[in-house]
C-alpha cells in the first residue's frame, strides 16, 4: 500500500486517491462455495419474509406492535433478555470460528461480499471482465460507454431497491407494502428506509466495496485479533514458489526454480487489490479467489496444486501435514469456545422450549394497606396484570394462598384475548387475627383453564391490621 | 439559551463554537500533507521493542472529503438550530414547542372522542360501553389512588366508597360532576364547633353512644339519653334534627352504615374529638369539562351496580 507519491520531495500527502480494484473473474472449487453461499443467504433473505404462518407473516419484526414473531415464537418486550444471549452466542460463536478459520465470515457469507459479488456478476455481464473494463474507463464518453454504463447502474439500482423493500419487509408486513406501493400510499417512514437501505446497499456494493473491508468494517479488525499461528488463514508457500520467475522450457536444472512463475493472476483476482505473496495482509478477506486462480495456473503448467493454499503460520513454517493441521485445531482455546458455546445454546433452546405464554405482575392498592368488610373480614385490594402472550384468547383462574382460609372475593376467572395483557382487581379477604399483624406473604396462582401446565405462582404480601 | 445573566456570555458561546468549527477545517487541511526531510519513508519512524514499528500509510481520500463534510453540515446545523448563543436558530425550534405541539396534535386526536358525550346526559352515557371503558381508565389514572382499585373506598381514611348509593354530597348527576369539578372539602370542626357544649372527652363520649343508637349498633343506654341532648345543642347543626345529615353542607346521614372512618365508639369520639379534614381535589384544570363528563358517567353507573369493578 505504500506508493510513492508523485509531489515534491519535501511533502508528502497523507491522504491518497482511492485506486480502483478491477477484479478479475475467477473459476474454482471455492468461487463454487461462495456462490453457494450466496443462494443460500439471499434465498433465505429475500425468500423469508413471503412466508405466512397462520394468518400472519411468519418471520416479522413488528415494531408498532411490539411484538416479533419468529414462526410460532412471540417476543414481547419483556423477553429482551433473549437478544442479550443472542449478542452474547454470536459473540463466541465468532471467537470460536475465527480461532479455527480465521475469516471465514468476510470471505463466504458477510452481507458486504455478498452483494459486492452479485453486483460485480452485473458488472462484468455487462461490461466484460477485467481487461475490458479497464479499457472502457480509461476511453473518453461515447454512446455506447453511456449505455454500457447506465444499464449496470439501473441494474444495481434495481437489486438495491429491491433489497431495501424486503428489509422493510420484515418489519411491516410485506404483503401490506406491495399493495400499498400499487395505490402510492407508502408511509412515510418505510418510503425513508426503503430509500436508506438501498441508497446504502447502492453505494457499498457499488461503489465502496473493499474500502468498507479495508477501513471501515469493525468486524475485520476484530478477528484479526483473535488470530493465532494455528488459525487456518490463506498462505502463499514462498519455500515452494521462491525464486519466483517464468519459466523457460530449456532452463537449466541446476538454477532453483520456484513453482511461481510470476504471472500476477493472484493479485488480478484480489477484491480487496493486494498480493498475497507477500504474506498475512489487514486487507485480505480470505475469500480464497486467488487460490483459485493459482491453481488453475498451476494445473496448465502441470505443477502441483496448492502453492497458495489454506495452511497455518505454525504449518507453513513447521511444514505440518494436513492431519497435522486438523489436530492442532483441536487445541484449549477452540475446545474452550465450543464448550461453552455449546453451554449456550443448549441453555437458550431449552429456555424457549420451556416459555409459558403467560406472565403476571401483581400491584397492591396503595391507598389503603387493608380495609375492613363485614363478618370481621380484612380485605387486601390488588391489581393483576395478566399478559397473555399466546396467540389465542385464554381464560385463567386466578386462586390466592399463604395464610389459612384467605379466599378471593368476587369473580376468579379472567379472560384475556390473544396477545394483550389485562388488568384485573382482585380483593384477597381473610378472617381478622388468621395472621399476625403486618404483612404476610401470599402467592397468587394463575392458571390456565384449559391446561394446567400454563401456570404462574406470583408473589405478594397481605397486610394485617 | 435566552437565560445568559451577561451579554458576554452570549458572545462567548457564539466565538467557541465558531471558532472550534473552523478550527477543525484548518486542522484538516493543514494535516492533510506533511513535510519530510529527505527521501520519504513510510513508517512513522518510532521504533517500539528493537523491532517493531508502524506504517504511516495514506488515508484513503473520501475520508479526508467526509472530514469536510462534517464540517459543512456543522456550519448549517448552527445557523438552523440554537447553538450561537442567544440566537434560536431559522427553525427556532426548542423542546418546549415540540412538548406544546405533542400535547396539541394529541388532545386534537382525544377530544372528539370525548365531546361526543357531552351532549348526552349521564344515564346515557353509563349505558355506553365504550364510553365506560374510557371512564374506567379515567378512573384509574385519576381516581384509584384514594378510591381503590374497587372504588369501594377505604373505611379508614375517609375515601368514600363509590359503588354505594350513600352520597355525601348528593348523588344526582349534576352534583357528582360538581364535586368532580370542583372538588369538596368536608370539614368537621373539633367538638362541632362548641367545646363547652360537648363538655370534654366525656361529653363526646356520650355523643358517640347517641349516634351509634341512631345507626343500630350497641350502646350504653344511659350515656345515649345525655349524648341525645348535646347532640341537640350543636351537632343539629349540620347533622340535622333526625341525624340525617345535610347533603349542601357534605354532613354525613349518621343513620345509616356507611362510615367514613370506622363505627366504633373510639372512632366516634376521635371524630368528634379532632374533628375531620376530607378534601376532594378539584379537576376542572385538569381533565376539562368532556373528561369530566364520562367520568361523572362513570362513578354514576359504579353506583347503579352497571358497570361491575
Amino acid at each position: 500500500m505504500a506508493t510513492p507519491q508523485s509531489q515534491p520531495v519535501n511533502t508528502v500527502g497523507l491522504y491518497e486517491k482511492r485506486r480502483k480494484v478491477y477484479a478479475r473473474g475467477v473459476r474454482g472449487l471455492f468461487n463454487n462455495w461462495r456462490w453457494i453461499m450466496v443462494w443460500l443467504t439471499q434465498a433465505l433473505f429475500y425468500g423469508l419474509c413471503w412466508l405466512d404462518w397462520g394468518d400472519r407473516q411468519a418471520v416479522l419484526f413488528h415494531l408498532v406492535e411490539r411484538k416479533f414473531y419468529i414462526f410460532g415464537m412471540v417476543f414481547w418486550p419483556q423477553d429482551a433478555i433473549y437478544l442479550a444471549v443472542l449478542l452474547v452466542i454470536s459473540a463466541y460463536l465468532l471467537f470460536l470460528v475465527t480461532a479455527i478459520g480465521g475469516r471465514l465470515f468476510c470471505g463466504y457469507a458477510c452481507p458486504q461480499t455478498v452483494y459486492t459479488e452479485i453486483f460485480m456478476w452485473i458488472e462484468r455481464k455487462i461490461e466484460g471482465d477485467r481487461p475490458a473494463r479497464m479499457k472502457l474507463d480509461a476511453q473518453p464518453l461515447s454512446a455506447r460507454k453511456f449505455r454500457l454504463k447506465l444499464v449496470k447502474h439501473l441494474l444495481w439500482a434495481a437489486v438495491a431497491l429491491w433489497t431495501g423493500f424486503t428489509f422493510v419487509g420484515y418489519f411491516t408486513p410485506i404483503r401490506e407494502l406491495v399493495a400499498s406501493v400499487g395505490v402510492f400510499s407508502l408511509g412515510g417512514w418505510e418510503v425513508f428506509w426503503i430509500f436508506f437501505y438501498s441508497g446504502f446497499l447502492y453505494l457499498m456494493a457499488g461503489f465502496m466495496r473493499e474500502q468498507m473491508c479495508k477501513y471501515l468494517c469493525p468486524y475485520a479488525r476484530f478477528q484479526s485479533v483473535m488470530f493465532d499461528p494455528d488459525t487456518l488463514i490463506i498462505g502463499y508457500d514462498p519455500e515452494r514458489g521462491e525464486p519466483r520467475g517464468p519459466r523457460r522450457k530449456n532452463a537449466d536444472p541446476a538454477v532453483s526454480q520456484g513453482d511461481c512463475i510470476d504471472c500476477g493472476l493472484c493479485v488480478q483476482v484480489c477484491p480487496t487489490g493486494i498480493d498475497i505473496r507477500k504474506g498475512l495482509q489487514l486487507e485480505c478477506i480470505a475469500c480464497a479467489a486467488c487460490i483459485d486462480a493459482c491453481d488453475e495456473v498451476m494445473d496448465k503448467v502441470k505443477l502441483p496444486r496448492g502453492l497458495i493454499r489454506y495452511s497455518t503460520e505454525n504449518a507453513l513454517a513447521r511444514h505440518y501435514s494436513g492431519r497435522d493441521i486438523v489436530v492442532h485445531l483441536l487445541r484449549p482455546r477452540t475446545l474452550i469456545y465450543a464448550t461453552i458455546l455449546l453451554l449456550l445454546v443448549g441453555a437458550t433452546l431449552w429456555s424457549l422450549a420451556t416459555r409459558l405464554p403467560l406472565k403476571v405482575d401483581v400491584i397492591r392498592d396503595r391507598a389503603t394497606l387493608y380495609r375492613e368488610a363485614d363478618d370481621e373480614q380484612i380485605e387486601n385490594v390488588f391489581q393483576l396484570h395478566v399478559m397473555n402472550t399466546d396467540e389465542q384468547p385464554r381464560r385463567y383462574a386466578v386462586a390466592v394462598a399463604g395464610i389459612d382460609g384467605i379466599k378471593i372475593v368476587g369473580e376468579t376467572t379472567l379472560e384475556v384475548p390473544a396477545a394483550s395483557s389485562r388488568n384485573f382487581v382482585v380483593v384477597a379477604s381473610v378472617k381478622d387475627g388468621a395472621a399476625p399483624k403486618g404483612s404476610s406473604k401470599i402467592v397468587f396462582d394463575v392458571r390456565a383453564l384449559e391446561n394446567d401446565r400454563i401456570a404462574v405462582l406470583e408473589k405478594s404480601t397481605f397486610y394485617m391490621p | 439559551m435566552s437565560d445568559f445573566v451577561n451579554e458576554f456570555w452570549n458572545w462567548y458561546v457564539i466565538l467557541i463554537v465558531l471558532i472550534s468549527i473552523v478550527a477543525c477545517a484548518v486542522f484538516l487541511w493543514t494535516q492533510s500533507q506533511a513535510r519530510r526531510g529527505g527521501p520519504t519513508t513510510d513508517t512513522t519512524g518510532h521504533v517500539w521493542d528493537e523491532t517493531l514499528q508502524e506504517y504511516n500509510n495514506p488515508l484513503p481520500r473520501w475520508w479526508m472529503w467526509l472530514f469536510y463534510a462534517t464540517v459543512v453540515f456543522a456550519l448549517v446545523y448552527v445557523a438552523l438550530y440554537p447553538a450561537l448563543g442567544r440566537f434560536p436558530g431559522v427553525f427556532n425550534w426548542s423542546t418546549a414547542n415540540e412538548h406544546k405541539k405533542e400535547v396539541e396534535r394529541v388532545e386534537a386526536e382525544i377530544r372528539p372522542l370525548f365531546e361526543k358525550y357531552l351532549k348526552m346526559d349521564l344515564a346515557t352515557v353509563a349505558a355506553d360501553e365504550d364510553a365506560m371503558e374510557m371512564g374506567g381508565r379515567l378512573y384509574q389514572t385519576y381516581c384509584m389512588q384514594c378510591h381503590g382499585a374497587t372504588a369501594q373506598g377505604s373505611r379508614d381514611k375517609g375515601y368514600p366508597n363509590l359503588t354505594d348509593k350513600d352520597w355525601q354530597w348528593g348523588g344526582e348527576p349534576e352534583q357528582i360532576i360538581e364535586t368532580i369539578t370542583n372538588g369538596r372539602i368536608g370539614m368537621m370542626p373539633p367538638y362541632g364547633g362548641n367545646p363547652d357544649a360537648v363538655g370534654g372527652e366525656a361529653g363526646a363520649k356520650e355523643i358517640a353512644s347517641y349516634v351509634r343508637s341512631l345507626s343500630g349498633l350497641s350502646h350504653n343506654a344511659e350515656l345515649a339519653a345525655k349524648g341525645k341532648e348535646r347532640y341537640a345543642a350543636v351537632c343539629i347543626a349540620c347533622h340535622g334534627p333526625e341525624g340525617k345529615g345535610m347533603t349542601a353542607l357534605g354532613a354525613p346521614n349518621l343513620t345509616d352504615k356507611v362510615w367514613l372512618y370506622g363505627s366504633s365508639e373510639a372512632k366516634i369520639v376521635e371524630t368528634i374529638v379532632n374533628g375531620r379534614n376530607n378534601q376532594m381535589p378539584a379537576w376542572k384544570d385538569f381533565l376539562g369539562e368532556a373528561k369530566i363528563h364520562v367520568l361523572a358517567a362513570y362513578v354514576l353507573g359504579l353506583s347503579s351496580g352497571s358497570v361491575a369493578k
